[in-house]
């Protein structure tokens, strides 16, 4: 936002739509503080209240797999809007929008996070790693392979958001018990319930990673 | 039979002819590639995140779509305001049923004929407005934004209630929509010459197909043609629908998908939503993307009905069936949808018994249409009778795994003229799986476990099933292209739902053609460029598109042996095909490698084109499978933990034992879903609305509820008769047995039997405590 239009009364009440702009842009600014130059003059105590038009844009930079991506987003677009529409990285992917399936899993700051709780304006100023990121180039990443090796998938929709859950695990813990990684896989949903080669995918990755 | 069976992935499309082969290839008697556990084809793209699913397509210029629905069960639309709406920011094209875009187009439910937008509204979801824009939330802003003035009607849900005088109509004919009857031998006289006779009623909930991927497509027109990218399990049913309701010609339709986030049968056919895509794409002269919310797809993306089942039914005291009385209810929803479709097959045909009676009422309720779903009607069918059964070996004191042994039927005895099935692997798979289960001794260890008299309780049960289809059949055309270089490309129409499809018949070309896997290419699931496949369900795509891509490697090599005749001066029946190399038969050092037959040099490609042949005439292919389940229940809390599953099945020869294992695997969780947790709430008293339309109040089987021991066990009988690689289908079978299963088990750990699906906690807690009361 180059000018904040804080005083300009645009809506007329309260609305849900105001409400989650406001903490949208809220939260932004957390992120936003900490870079310097900040992007976004901090908001104040006496803000609270004011209701931006949804066509308010603002702009963000999102670190995504090792690049910065400076985009224009309204403040409640999503971390997983903006990744697969605006950005155009598709391999996240899109279930519930709703924070119950999984499928939009990225890493922030290398924590499974779901893109679509996340508002792209919270997500500025971390580390953002999608299942494009565990690339090494053309090659698969350790857990990738492991899914392929061990037939962990069937339509593939979950996958990415599975594959994301499990590299979160092991970059927490290296050799996770069978506990741990049912744990560890609880909030990602697979309709095809291709759970047990989801498990053992994720017991492959492991020994991929620690070699 | 087989052949002549009418069955539902094709319903209301008009299927093509493919003709007839005349000669068969041999049955394969040992194969190199074929059942090896190799992964699958395009696993890369699929972990890489570079596989584009319908929902990931992007276009230049392209704008997002949003629907308006109905927010009440029944409802009459009187004015709609679209003047705010328009105008809002990003807003491209709305429209509703008064404009002009939607005068004439009608959209259809099975026979029944109504106009795309309905002003009158008979579940919550209908289609009421729809808008485009440049950003998905501005989409959904201008929808909201729309105002519609309706007149609120009265309705009915509660499908149990449905034809009560006193009731509401959802169509003007009345409630009840059909009523099957069937009948063979004489009941009465069967249940006179019964030891015993039980009667019990049983009911299963509404489950919801909730696939991964949601429900949509990108539409985009060029010039006059239209491109439809959807969600899909059959681009040939979404290019017919959207032919037929925007009144084009086929080939200006393109639909196509070639990955896809799960379908389960809800995605056997496109929805109003595609054909409102094209109409706002053209509108807007934009290409349009469509994603329904999650909320929108538990509103009208189908579901499997609600059923409420009682059977009837008498045994002697050897273990003879006397007789069956089976008769169901269940709702369509709003339109008919097959409310009670199948549903008494099983009682019909699972097990031998010679007098049978079922009688179905398919009723209207206002609530979302039904659409197939992973074996309509069986896995319902299954909880009633599987408990049926245990119920009777109990009352005469037979192992109820013996009580099945001793009534494995050889013919299909509800069809016509009793035709034999061309394999039965009921039996093998009774006693193989009570084997690896270790049934016997299982029993013993459970009732000594459960003498400990602790709050824990343990249980196993079994549950047994055929698949009324699974033979796959005609048509099919797959064309095989052989490139100069020796690289293949494979062209079949037939989607990869998730099963592997693609995998298995890269295999099998390869073995055909002996060549690697890898080098086959596969192009799938596009009307433009593939050939006429009917849509991947009902178990058949495997047994229909497999024998079809052998044919068509056959007829490349004989293309390639007539060419390399010409090249070796020999004649062509003299030659044989082997490995990738022609060889004479009389002398084997003469030899050409395929790539230096002339005639593929010089024209730089060979076709090889297959079609399905017919089924064996007189005979039914049907799959087989037993499920065993060991569980443990809480019966302070009425928490159930399921120790371990055993899935035992007759699918024919084993493609790929890997996918096949993972089949099963996910069969059984839907299973668990099924017998557990899933249950669509409406509700029934006040607004008639749906509750629970998202995964956290309707809860899926999550990596928390699966057995962390789960077993998978074919049982490979050659099949020979059923199609020319003995493959039978495996995808509905998986689920039909499971939530029976689970019940007999419960019933064993807690002496009562749970009669309504999904058993919960709390109805555990309530069944014991109403036992204790006495």
């Amino acid at each position: 936002m180059e000018k904040n239009d804080h005083d300009d009364k645009q809506g007329n009440g309260y609305s849900r739509r105001g409400f989650m702009q406001f903490i949208g842009v809220g939260a932004g600014v957390v992120g936003a503080s900490l870079l310097s130059p900040p992007l976004r003059r901090p908001l104040k105590a006496e803000d609270v209240g004011t209701i931006f038009p949804a066509s308010e844009m603002v702009k963000v930079r999102l670190a995504v797999n090792g690049t910065v991506h400076a985009v224009l987003v309204e403040p409640r677009w999503s971390l997983l809007y903006v990744l697969r529409e605006i950005i155009g990285m598709t391999g996240t992917k899109i279930g519930c929008d709703r924070g119950e399936c999984g499928a939009c899993t990225v890493l922030i700051d290398d924590v499974p996070r779901y893109s679509c709780m996340t508002l792209a304006v919270e997500a500025e100023n971390r580390t953002i790693t999608t299942v494009e990121g565990l690339m090494k180039g053309e090659e698969l990443g350790p857990v990738q392979t492991a899914f392929v090796e061990t037939d962990a998938f069937q339509c593939g929709y979950c996958t990415s958001g599975q594959i994301m859950a499990v590299e979160g695990l092991l970059r927490k813990v290296e050799s996770p018990s069978p506990e741990e990684i049912r744990l560890g896989c609880s909030g990602n949903l697979c309709r095809c319930g291709a759970y047990p080669n989801i498990f053992a995918a994720a017991g492959k990755a492991a020994q991929l990673k620690s070699k | 039979m087989a052949t002549r069976d009418k069955i539902y992935y094709t319903e209301g499309l008009p299927v093509p002819e493919t003709p007839d082969l005349g000669t068969q290839p041999a049955f394969w008697k040992k194969t190199d590639l074929v059942g090896k556990p190799i992964p699958r084809v395009d696993a890369y793209e699929r972990v890489s995140g570079t596989a584009v699913y319908p929902s990931d397509i992007l276009l230049p210029n392209m704008i997002y779509a949003a629907i308006l629905r109905c927010p009440h069960p029944h409802a009459r639309v009187k004015k709609i305001d679209i003047a705010e709406a328009g105008k809002m920011p990003g807003v491209r094209a709305v429209i509703t049923g008064d404009s002009k875009e939607a005068k004439g187009v009608k959209w259809k439910y099975r026979d029944m004929e109504v106009p795309l937008f309905d002003s009158h509204c008979r579940f919550e979801g209908e289609v009421v407005a729809a808008v485009a824009a440049d950003s998905w939330y501005q989409a959904r802003d201008a929808a909201q934004a729309i105002k519609v003035d309706y007149e609120v009607l009265p309705f009915v849900v509660d499908y149990e209630r449905s034809l009560d005088v006193s009731v509401p109509r959802v169509q003007e004919k009345g409630n009840l929509l059909s009523e099957d009857t069937y009948s063979r031998g004489d009941v009465e006289k069967g249940f006179a010459e019964a030891d015993i006779v039980l009667e019990q009623t049983y009911h299963t909930q509404c489950e919801l197909h909730t696939p991964l991927e949601l429900h949509g497509c990108v539409a985009n027109w060029d010039g006059d043609r239209l491109t439809v990218w959807e969600s899909s399990q059959g681009v040939f049913a979404v290019q017919s629908r959207v032919a037929e309701a925007l009144n084009l010609p086929l080939s200006k339709v393109r639909a196509s998908g070639h990955y896809m986030g799960g379908g389960f049968g809800s995605k056997l056919w496109p929805g109003k939503y595609t054909v409102i895509s094209a109409m706002l794409a053209r509108k807007a002269a934009r290409p349009v993307k469509m994603l329904l919310s999650r909320e929108e797809t538990y509103l009208c993306a189908g579901n499997r009905p609600a059923g409420t089942m009682r059977i009837k039914a008498g045994v002697r005291k050897d273990g003879t069936i006397t007789a069956i009385d089976f008769d169901c209810i269940g709702p369509s929803g709003a339109y008919p949808a097959g409310g009670v479709q199948l549903v008494d097959w099983l009682a019909r045909d699972l097990y031998l018994c010679a007098n049978v009676r079922t009688r179905g009422r398919d009723v209207l309720i206002n609530a979302g249409p039904a659409r197939p779903f992973r074996a309509p009607g069986h896995p319902q069918g299954a909880w009633a009778l599987e408990q049926m059964i245990d119920e009777l070996a109990k009352a005469i004191d037979m192992d109820p795994v013996q009580l099945r042994l001793k009534n494995v039927p050889l013919k299909s005895q509800a069809r016509e003229g009793t035709p034999p099935y061309t394999s039965t692997g009921l039996r093998q798979c009774l006693e193989k799986g009570a084997e690896k289960f270790d049934w016997q001794a299982s029993l013993e260890r459970i009732r000594k476990f459960n003498e400990q008299n602790n709050h824990l309780r343990r249980g196993i049960g079994m549950g047994a099933c055929l698949w009324v289809a699974g033979g796959g059949g005609p048509p099919s055309t797959v064309v095989i292209k052989l490139f100069r270089d020796g690289s293949i490309n494979l062209n079949m129409g037939a989607s990869d739902i998730g099963t592997g499809t693609k995998t298995i018949m890269a295999q099998v070309a390869a073995e055909e053609l002996g060549v690697q896997p890898a080098i086959i290419q596969i192009e799938n699931a596009d009307t433009a460029t593939t050939q006429y496949a009917t849509p991947s369900g009902g178990s058949k795509t495997v047994p229909t598109e497999a024998p079809t891509v052998r044919n068509a490697a056959i007829a490349l090599k004989q293309e390639l042996l007539a060419a390399a005749a010409e090249d070796m001066e020999v004649p062509e029946d003299e030659l044989e095909y082997i490995g990738d190399e022609i060889i004479w038969s009389r002398d084997a050092a003469k030899r050409l490698r395929i790539t230096e037959v002339s005639r593929l040099k010089k024209r730089g490609v060979m076709i090889g084109t297959g079609y399905r042949g017919p089924n064996p005439a007189d005979k039914v292919v049907n799959p087989f499978a037993a499920h065993f389940c060991e569980l443990e229940v809480n019966i302070l809390s009425g928490e159930i933990n399921i120790i371990r599953f055993l899935g035992v099945h007759d699918s024919g020869r084993v493609m790929n034992r890997m996918t096949f294992d993972n089949q099963v695997y996910g069969g059984i969780v839907m299973g668990i879903g099924f017998g557990l947790t899933e249950s669509r709430q409406l509700d029934e008293r006040q607004t008639g609305r749906l509750c629970n339309k998202n995964w956290h109040d309707y809860k899926l089987p999550t990596a928390m509820d699966v057995p962390l021991e789960i077993t998978s066990l074919p049982i490979e009988l050659d099949d020979p008769e059923s199609n020319n690689t003995g493959a039978k289908g495996l995808g509905e079978p998986v689920t039909i047995p499971t939530a029976a299963a689970i019940a007999n088990a419960l019933c064993m750990a807690t002496g009562v039997r749970f009669t309504r699906a999904p058993v919960s906690p709390m109805e555990v807690v309530r069944k014991l405590s109403e036992r204790k009361e006495g």
